[in-house]
C-alpha cells in the first residue's frame, strides 16, 4: 500500500442522522464561543452546573473516544492526525479563539474529552466528528499513515475500547485504505455500471432484431386503422 | 316644404295598429288579474310621486346593476377565502403556521415564503380581472336617460339614479334603462317598436302599445300633475308575462306584457316614448333571467383536486407508517431503565422524543412528518397553471388566424382558466342569429313558371363544391372565405341575385314574361313593409317586421317593381309595363291583409288594381297551391333543391276574385273579427282558409338567411372532430330548420323527430284557459312524443345517425321537467342534430345544464346576444361572438371571438394544445414532486423516521420555485405535439381531449409510478455509490450534506431531462429553460455555499470544496441520471414503435416525410375520419349512398 494510507474508524447501526442528534448543536457557539447564548437547541447538553457548555449539544457530548496506536514490526508507525477535517470547517465554522469550557463536567459523561487549552479549530478529530454522517453506518477519518506498507508487513494495532456501542448493538471497525481520484474502493458502482450498460445493449439488440424481422414499410399505415377509442 | 308636410300628415294617418292584429296579446288575462294584491302579486308602484309618503319605493332596489365578483370591501376576505378553499392552499397554510412551532423539521421562513408568493400572485390576478368587469359596469350604469323632474320638465340623468315610479322619456335607438310601463309614444295610438335582440335574439321589431287612457300624454308638460298607481306582480324571470293594473283617477285598467318595455331592449322606428319605471336594477326581468356569474373550473382542475387528495392520502399514509416505526424505536430506546441509543440521551428528552410518552411523541412526529412530506404536494402547481394559462391566452389573443380584420377584432380569452377545457368539448350549444348567421337576409334565387333563376352561390354550395372538387384544398383555403362570386358589382344589402335573364328589365323577353310580371308584382305588393325616406331622390329604405320581408321588397325594387308608398288603404308601386315597356306608377287598393300565422303558414293580401280587378296575392310555405298545376313539378323540384341548399323558400300564388265572392268574404271576415268569443281566432282562420284556395302558382322564392363566412366548413370540421352541435334559438321553428339545412346540420334524408304542442287537442284545451289541465295534457303529450321518438330511434337500431330532433320552446318547458328530462336527454343524445327553437334564455340555460350534468361531458355554448347570457354562464365554456350587437354576451363569456368560424381553430388547435399542455404539465408536476418527496421518505427510513430532512432547508423550499419550475411552464406554454396545420388536417386528433386519454387515471398513475421508481433508483444508487468509502483522494468521507447534495443534483438532472424527453417541440426557449435550470442549481449551490455559515448552515462550501473537485461526484451523477431515465426511454420507444397514440401516428407521418405526398396524406386523413353524422362531408356521403341505391333500380 502506497502512502498516504488512510485510517478510518467505522460505526455501524449508529444514528448520527437522527433529528434530535443532528439538531443538537450550535454552529454559532462553535464559531463565536460563549458570547453566543442562544443554545436552546443543545438541550439537554446545553449547560451543566449552571454554566454553559462549550461545545454544547449531543454531537459534541457523544464524541468518539477510542484511541489507536499502530506499529509495524515493533516499530511505531507514525500517524498524522492533522489535515483530516474539511478546510472550510477548520477556517470558517469552528472559532480560532473558542476553547472548550465546562465540557463533560456533567453527571453523565458521554464520549471524549477535549483539551480546554486548544482552540476548537485545531481539534480536528472533533471537527470530523461534528460533521454528521448521512447514514447509520459510516466511516470517519482518524488519521494518515505517511509511509508505504509493503506486502507481508504485519501491522499491530493497540486500541483503547472506550466507546460504548454495546447498548445499541452497534459494531466498530477499523479500516486502512488508500484512495484514488475516484475516492475509496466501491465495487457496487462498477458492478451496477456493467449491469446497466449490458442491459442497454441487450435491449438495443432486441429492438434491432424486431426491426429487421418486422420492419415498418414505407407507407404502411395499418396501425392507423385502429380507432382511437379502442 | 310641401312634400315634407304632406309626409308627416300621411304618417299620422296611418294607424299602424290596424296593420297588425294584436289579438294574441289582448285576450285571456282576465283570470290572472284577480290575483293582484295576493301573494306574488303585491308590488305597488306610485307613478310620478317621488316624495309621496305612501310610496315605499325606497324598499325597491336601485337601478345599479353589478356584475363583479367582489366589491372593495369584500375583496380581501372573499378572495382569501376563495384561495384557501383550495384544499392544497389550506394545507400549506396549516403547515406554514405549524412551521413556527418546534415541530417543524425546517425553518419557518423557508416554508412561508413559497406560500406567500403563490397566494399573492393569484390574488393580484383575481383583482385585475374583477377591476375590468367593474369598469364595464360603470359604463352601463352611467348611461343617461331623460327623467321627469316635476312640473313637466325632463332632465338627463344617469341610469343608476332611476327609481321605481319615475317617468322617463326614451328616444329613438336608445336602450330602455329599466322595465317600463309604456304610457305614450310619438304615435297617436301609443304604439312603439321594440327590438328585443338582446333578450331573445330575434331581430324583427315587436309592437308594443300603451293604454288608451294614457296615449294622449304626448308632450312633456302633460306630465305635470300626472299621477297613477300600478299594482303588479313581484319581480320574476318570465319575459313573456306581466300582470298588473293601473289606477288612474279612480278607474282601474288592466296591464299586460303589451305595455311592458324591458330593460336592454331598444326603441326603434319611434321618435320617443314615455314610460313609467316599474322594475329597476336587479328586479328587472333581464337581470332576473341572468344567473350569477359563476366561477368556473375546468374538468382537469377538478380531477387535479382528486389527485391532490390522493397525494394527501399518501402523505398521511407515509407519515403514519413513519410515526409508528418512530414511536416503537423511541420507546425501545429507554425501556426498563436500560438505555439503548445512549448518544440520543433518551433519559432526558423533550416531549417530542420522550420514550416514556412514546405515543405522544409519535403523534407529534406525525405532524412533523406531514410537514416534511408536504413536498409531495406541488405548492407552485396552482400558480404555475395560472401563469401558464395567462400566457396561453396571450397566444389565443394574438393568433392572427383568429383576427377579424373587417371589425378589427381579435379573439379575446376573458377568463383564462378554461383554456384546456377547449380541448375537451363534447357538445357545442350554439345560438343561431348572429352566431351561425350574420343576421341578414338575401334574396338569392327564384323559380318562376318552372324556370330557375339566380346564379348566386350560397355558402353551403361553395363549401360542398370545394369539398367535391378536391378534398385537399380544405386546409389552405382560409383566404378563400372572403371570395365573393360577384364582388366587383356594388352590392345591395339583402339582394344577392344575379341573373342577366331577368335583371335590368330583360325579363320581358323571357318566354313566360306575363308570369314573371305577376310574380314580381306580388313581391312588391304582398307584405306589411313600411317605406321610409325621401320619395324624390328615389332612395327608399324599408322598415320591415322581419328581414326576409324586406329582402322581398328590395328584390322587387331591384328587378323593376319599386314599392315606394303606403297609405292606410293603398300601396304605390313604380313598375315596368309589359306592353309599352315604360315605367308607370300604379296604385293598388289594399282591401284586406290576412296575417301570417303558424298554422296556415302563409300571408295574403287582397288588393284591387287600377282596372278594378280584385286579386288575392298569397305567399307562404309550400303546401298552398292545389290548382294551377302548370309548373308544379318543376317548382317543387326547385324548392326542394333550394331547401337542401339551406335557403328559406316561399311559394307565391295568386287568384282573381269576383265581386260577389269578395263581398261574401268581406262580410264574413269582419263578422269574425268583431266576434268576442274565445274561438275568434279559429273563426278568422276558417274564413281565410276558404278564400285562400284554388290559387294559381307563380313560382317560388329563395332567401338566404346569410350564414357567416365559413360556417359550413367549420361545422363540418367540428363534426369530423366528433363534436356534437346543438342549435338553441329563440327563432321560429321554420327558420331554425332552414338554418339547420343551410349549415348542414340537417339534410333531406334525415328523419326529423319534431316535438311540439301544435295539436288540435292542446289548442282546444288552451281556449278553455284551465292552466292545470293544459299543463297536464301538454306534459303527457310531450312525454308521448319523446317516447315515440325513442321508439323510432330504437327501431332504426344502429342507423340512429340519420335522426334529427327538433323541439319548440313550449314543449321544451315540459321536456325539461325533472321527471322526464332524462328521457329527453337520452333521445337528444341519440340524434345526430338537435335543434331547439322558440326557446327562452332561461330554457337555453336549462338545456345547457341538462347536457352538462346529464352527460357529464364538457359543453361549450356560443352566442352573441344578451339572450344567450344564461347559456354562456351555465356551460362549461361560454364563447361570445363579439359581433355587431350588444356586448352582454361578450361580457359574460369566457372567450370572445369575432366569427363563428374561428371556433374551429380555437378548439382544434388551441384547445387541443392547451389540453395537452395542461394535462402533461399536471402529470409532470406530480411526477417531479413525487421524485423529490419520495427520496425524503426513503432517507427517513434510514433515520428511524426521525424526520431529518435529507437536504438543506432552502434546497427544499426552492426546489419547486427555482430548479424545476421554468421548464414545466415552458412546456405549458409552448409545447405542441403536432403543428397547427396537422391539428386541422386530422380533426380526429381532437378526440384525445374529448375521451381524455391524456389525463386518464392510467396516465396519471403512470407518471406517479415514474416518480416513485425514479426516487427509488436515485436514492439507492446514490446511497450505495457513496457509502461508506472515501469520497476523494484526500480520504475524506462523505457526510450527510454530501449525500444530500449528490442526490439533489441527480434529481435536478433527472426531472429536467425527463422533461426534455417528454416534450415534442424543442425550441431555443426549451433549451434555455431546461439547461438553464440545471445551471441555476449549480450556481445556487456555489453562491449559497459562499454565504456566511450562519445562513448557509450545512450547505457551506459543500459544492466548491467537496463535490466539484471530486471526480466520483460527477461520475455518480452521470450514472444515476442515465440509469433513472433508461426505463422511461425504453417505455416511450416501445410505445411509439408498437402502440402509437393518435398524435404519435401523426408525428410518424411527419417524420417520415410523407406529408408532402398528397395522395398518401389524403388516404390517411380519410381513414382517420370516423363516420360523421352532420356537416357537408356527411351530406356528400349520404348523396353518394342514395345515388348508389338508385342506380340498380334505374
Amino acid at each position: 500500500m502506497k502512502a498516504p494510507i488512510f485510517i478510518y474508524y467505522q460505526l455501524d447501526n449508529y444514528y448520527q442522522n437522527h433529528r434530535r442528534y443532528v439538531k443538537s448543536r450550535s454552529d454559532q457557539q462553535l464559531l463565536h464561543g460563549q458570547e453566543y447564548s442562544h443554545t436552546s437547541a443543545c438541550e439537554p447538553e446545553e449547560s451543566s452546573n449552571g454554566l454553559p457548555i462549550v461545545p454544547c449539544g449531543l454531537i459534541a457530548w457523544s464524541m468518539f473516544n477510542d484511541t489507536f496506536t499502530f506499529a509495524r514490526e515493533s516499530a511505531k508507525l507514525k500517524v498524522s492526525r492533522s489535515n483530516i477535517a474539511w478546510k472550510s470547517d477548520r477556517e470558517h465554522k469552528f472559532g480560532k479563539d473558542v476553547y472548550p469550557f465546562n465540557f463533560q463536567n456533567g453527571s453523565l459523561i458521554g464520549g471524549a474529552k477535549l483539551d480546554p487549552k486548544v482552540p476548537l479549530s485545531d481539534q480536528e478529530d472533533f471537527i470530523v466528528w461534528m460533521r454528521a454522517a448521512a447514514l447509520l453506518s459510516f466511516r470517519k477519518l482518524y488519521g494518515r499513515i505517511e509511509e508505504d506498507l509493503e506486502p507481508g508487513n504485519v501491522v499491530v494495532v493497540n486500541l483503547m475500547n472506550n466507546y460504548n456501542t454495546y447498548s445499541f448493538s452497534g459494531q466498530k471497525k477499523l479500516i486502512l485504505s488508500t484512495s484514488s481520484w475516484l475516492g475509496g474502493r466501491n465495487d457496487f458502482l462498477g458492478i451496477t455500471y456493467l449491469v446497466v450498460g449490458a442491459s442497454s445493449i441487450v435491449i438495443s439488440i432486441i429492438f434491432m432484431l424486431l426491426h429487421l424481422k418486422n420492419p415498418r414499410p414505407y407507407g404502411d399505415n395499418s396501425w392507423n386503422k385502429k380507432s382511437l377509442s379502442s | 316644404m310641401a312634400g315634407s308636410g304632406l309626409k308627416r300628415r300621411r304618417r299620422r294617418r296611418i294607424h299602424l295598429s290596424k296593420l297588425y292584429t294584436l289579438t294574441c296579446t289582448q285576450a285571456f288575462f282576465k283570470q290572472d288579474h284577480s290575483q293582484i294584491g295576493g301573494p306574488g302579486y303585491s308590488r305597488l308602484v306610485i307613478i310620478n310621486e317621488p316624495d309621496s309618503p305612501e310610496a315605499d319605493s325606497s324598499s325597491y332596489s336601485d337601478n345599479y346593476v353589478r356584475t363583479t365578483k367582489y366589491t372593495l370591501a369584500t375583496f380581501l376576505p372573499k378572495s382569501l377565502f376563495e384561495q384557501f378553499r383550495r384544499v392544497a392552499n389550506f394545507y400549506f397554510l396549516v403547515t406554514g403556521v405549524l412551521s413556527f412551532t418546534p415541530l417543524a423539521p425546517y425553518t419557518a421562513a423557508s416554508a412561508i415564503f413559497p406560500l406567500l408568493f403563490v397566494i399573492g400572485a393569484t390574488m393580484v390576478k383575481e383583482g385585475v380581472e374583477d377591476w375590468r368587469r367593474n369598469k364595464q359596469d360603470i359604463e352601463v350604469n352611467n348611461r343617461r336617460v331623460k327623467v321627469h323632474r316635476g312640473d313637466g320638465n325632463f332632465d338627463s340623468k344617469e341610469w343608476k339614479t332611476l327609481s321605481v315610479g319615475d317617468i322617463v322619456k326614451v328616444e329613438k335607438n336608445q336602450f330602455f334603462p329599466a322595465d317600463l310601463v309604456l304610457l305614450s309614444s310619438s304615435y297617436e295610438d301609443a304604439i312603439c317598436y321594440v327590438e328585443t335582440m338582446n333578450l331573445d335574439g330575434e331581430t324583427n321589431l315587436k309592437v308594443k302599445q300603451g293604454l288608451e287612457v294614457t296615449s294622449s300624454l304626448r308632450e312633456d308638460f302633460n306630465f305635470k300633475g300626472f299621477e297613477a298607481f300600478v299594482k303588479c306582480e313581484d319581480p320574476n324571470a318570465n319575459l313573456y308575462s306581466f300582470v298588473g293594473t293601473m289606477e288612474l283617477k279612480g278607474t282601474k285598467y288592466p296591464l299586460s306584457p303589451q305595455q311592458l318595455l324591458l330593460r336592454d331592449s331598444k326603441l326603434r322606428n319611434t321618435e320617443f316614448i314615455f314610460g313609467a319605471v316599474i322594475f329597476t336594477g336587479h328586479d328587472t326581468k333581464v337581470i332576473q333571467n341572468s344567473t350569477d356569474p359563476p366561477s368556473k373550473r375546468s374538468m382537469i382542475e377538478r380531477k387535479m383536486d382528486k389527485i391532490i387528495y390522493l397525494m394527501f392520502f399518501m402523505v398521511v399514509l407515509m407519515s403514519f407508517i413513519g410515526s409508528v416505526i418512530f414511536g416503537v424505536t423511541t420507546r425501545d430506546d429507554f425501556k426498563d431503565g436500560v438505555v439503548k441509543r445512549w448518544y440520543l440521551r433518551p433519559d432526558s428528552s423533550s416531549i417530542f422524543f420522550d420514550p416514556k410518552r412514546a405515543h405522544v411523541a409519535a403523534f407529534y412526529h406525525f405532524l412533523t412528518a406531514a410537514m416534511l412530506y408536504s413536498y409531495f404536494i406541488p405548492i407552485s402547481l396552482y400558480v404555475s397553471i395560472e401563469i401558464v394559462k395567462v400566457l396561453q391566452s396571450i397566444f389565443i389573443n394574438q393568433d392572427i388566424h383568429m383576427y377579424y380584420e373587417e371589425a378589427n377584432k381579435p379573439a379575446r380569452a376573458r377568463t383564462s382558466n378554461l383554456n384546456e377545457e377547449l380541448g375537451q368539448v363534447d357538445t357545442i350549444l350554439s345560438d343561431k342569429t348572429g352566431t351561425l348567421t350574420c343576421n341578414s337576409m338575401e334574396f338569392i334565387k327564384c323559380s318562376v313558371a318552372g324556370t330557375a333563376y339566380g346564379r348566386g352561390v350560397t355558402e353551403v354550395e361553395m363549401a360542398m363544391g370545394r369539398r367535391k372538387g378536391s378534398p385537399l384544398v380544405l386546409q389552405s383555403d382560409d383566404v378563400e372565405y372572403n371570395k365573393e362570386p360577384f364582388a366587383e358589382e356594388a352590392k345591395v344589402k339583402g339582394f344577392n341575385f344575379r341573373d342577366e335573364r331577368i335583371m335590368n328589365g330583360n325579363w320581358v323577353t323571357e318566354p313566360h314574361a306575363d308570369v314573371i310580371q305577376k310574380f314580381l308584382r306580388l313581391l312588391a305588393v304582398c307584405h306589411t313593409v313600411i317605406p321610409e325616406g325621401d320619395e324624390d331622390t328615389e332612395k327608399i329604405s324599408y322598415e320591415a317586421e322581419s328581414p326576409d320581408e324586406a329582402a322581398f321588397v328590395i328584390a322587387a325594387r331591384e328587378l323593376g317593381f319599386e314599392f315606394y308608398n303606403r297609405t292606410q288603404t293603398s300601396i304605390s308601386v313604380r313598375e315596368l309595363d309589359l306592353v309599352t315597356g315604360k315605367r308607370v306608377e300604379r296604385l293598388y287598393k289594399v282591401l284586406n291583409v290576412l296575417e301570417f300565422n303558424s298554422t296556415r303558414k302563409r300571408m295574403s293580401v287582397i288588393v284591387q288594381d287600377e282596372d278594378g280587378k280584385l286579386l288575392l296575392l298569397c305567399k307562404g310555405a309550400d303546401k298552398l297551391s292545389k290548382n294551377g298545376r302548370e309548373f308544379e313539378v318543376e317548382t317543387r323540384d326547385h324548392v326542394n333543391e333550394y331547401a337542401d341548399a339551406g335557403l328559406r323558400t316561399l311559394i307565391l300564388a295568386y287568384r282573381e276574385l269576383d265581386e260577389k265572392e269578395y263581398k261574401d268574404f268581406s262580410v264574413r271576415i269582419s263578422e269574425a273579427k268583431s266576434s268576442v268569443s274565445a274561438d275568434r281566432e279559429s273563426l278568422i282562420e276558417e274564413v281565410t282558409e276558404k278564400v285562400e284556395k284554388d290559387l294559381i302558382l307563380l313560382g317560388a322564392t329563395a332567401v338566404e338567411d346569410k350564414l357567416q363566412n365559413g360556417v359550413p366548413d367549420c361545422i363540418d370540421k367540428l363534426a369530423q372532430a366528433g363534436i356534437k352541435i346543438w342549435v338553441l334559438t329563440g327563432d321560429k321553428m321554420e327558420t331554425a330548420i332552414n338554418i339547420g339545412f343551410a349549415s348542414s346540420l340537417l339534410r333531406q334524408d334525415m328523419k326529423q323527430i319534431i316535438i311540439n304542442l301544435e295539436t288540435p287537442e292542446i289548442h282546444s284545451l288552451e281556449k278553455t284557459g284551465e292552466k292545470d289541465a293544459i299543463a297536464k295534457a301538454s306534459k303527457e303529450n310531450v312525454l308521448l312524443q319523446i317516447i315515440n321518438g325513442k321508439a323510432q330511434l330504437k327501431y332504426a337500431g344502429g342507423n340512429s345517425d340519420a335522426f334529427a330532433l327538433i323541439i319548440d320552446g313550449k314543449s321544451l318547458a315540459y321536456a325539461l321537467d325533472d321527471d322526464i328530462k332524462h328521457i329527453f336527454l337520452e333521445l337528444a343524445v341519440g340524434c345526430a342534430s338537435v335543434i331547439c327553437c322558440r326557446s327562452s334564455p332561461k330554457q337555453k340555460a336549462l338545456v345547457t345544464r341538462l347536457v352538462k350534468s346529464g352527460n357529464g361531458k364538457t359543453t361549450l355554448a356560443i352566442g352573441d346576444g344578451a339572450n344567450d347570457v344564461g347559456m354562456l354562464q351555465e356551460a362549461d365554456i361560454g364563447v361570445g361572438i363579439s359581433g355587431v350587437e350588444g356586448m352582454q354576451a361578450v361580457m359574460s363569456s369566457d372567450i370572445a371571438i369575432a366569427q363563428f368560424r374561428y371556433l374551429e381553430r380555437l378548439l382544434l388547435v388551441h384547445g387541443h394544445w392547451c389540453y395537452r399542455r395542461i394535462s402533461t404539465m399536471i402529470c409532470y408536476f406530480f411526477y417531479k414532486n413525487i421524485t423529490f418527496g419520495f427520496t425524503l421518505f426513503l432517507y427517513e427510513a434510514y433515520t428511524t423516521f426521525s424526520s431529518t430532512p435529507a437536504y438543506n432547508d432552502w434546497f427544499l423550499s426552492l426546489y419547486n420555485v427555482c430548479f424545476s419550475s421554468l421548464p414545466v411552464i415552458a412546456l405549458g406554454v409552448f409545447d405542441q405535439d403536432v403543428s397547427a396545420r396537422y391539428c386541422l388536417k386530422f380533426p380526429l386528433l381532437y378526440q384525445e381531449g374529448v375521451q381524455n386519454v391524456l389525463f386518464s387515471w392510467r396516465r396519471i398513475l403512470g407518471w406517479m409510478f415514474n416518480g416513485f421508481y425514479s426516487a427509488v433508483i436515485i436514492f439507492f444508487l446514490c446511497k450505495s455509490s457513496l457509502e461508506p468509502q472515501a469520497l476523494n483522494h484526500q480520504g475524506k468521507t462523505p457526510g450527510k450534506e454530501i449525500l444530500g447534495g449528490t442526490m439533489y443534483t441527480c434529481i435536478v438532472w433527472v426531472v429536467n431531462l425527463q422533461m426534455a424527453l417528454a416534450i415534442s417541440y424543442f425550441t431555443l426557449i426549451q433549451h434555455i429553460v431546461i439547461w438553464g435550470s440545471i445551471l441555476v442549481w449549480y450556481l445556487f449551490m456555489t453562491v449559497y455555499g459562499e454565504l456566511p455559515s450562519e445562513i448557509s448552515t450545512s450547505a457551506y462550501r459543500v459544492f466548491v470544496e467537496a463535490l466539484a473537485p471530486s471526480l466520483s461526484y460527477w461520475v455518480i451523477t452521470l450514472f444515476v441520471v442515465v440509469s433513472t431515465l433508461l426505463p422511461y426511454f425504453i417505455y416511450s420507444a416501445v410505445q411509439m414503435r408498437f402502440f402509437p397514440m393518435y398524435h404519435g401516428m401523426i408525428q410518424w407521418l411527419r417524420y417520415e416525410g410523407q406529408c408532402n405526398d398528397p395522395e398518401y396524406c389524403d388516404m390517411v386523413r380519410q381513414r382517420s375520419i370516423r363516420p360523421t353524422t352532420v356537416g357537408f362531408t356527411a351530406r356528400l356521403e349520404a348523396k353518394k349512398r342514395s345515388v348508389r341505391r338508385s342506380e340498380p333500380e334505374s
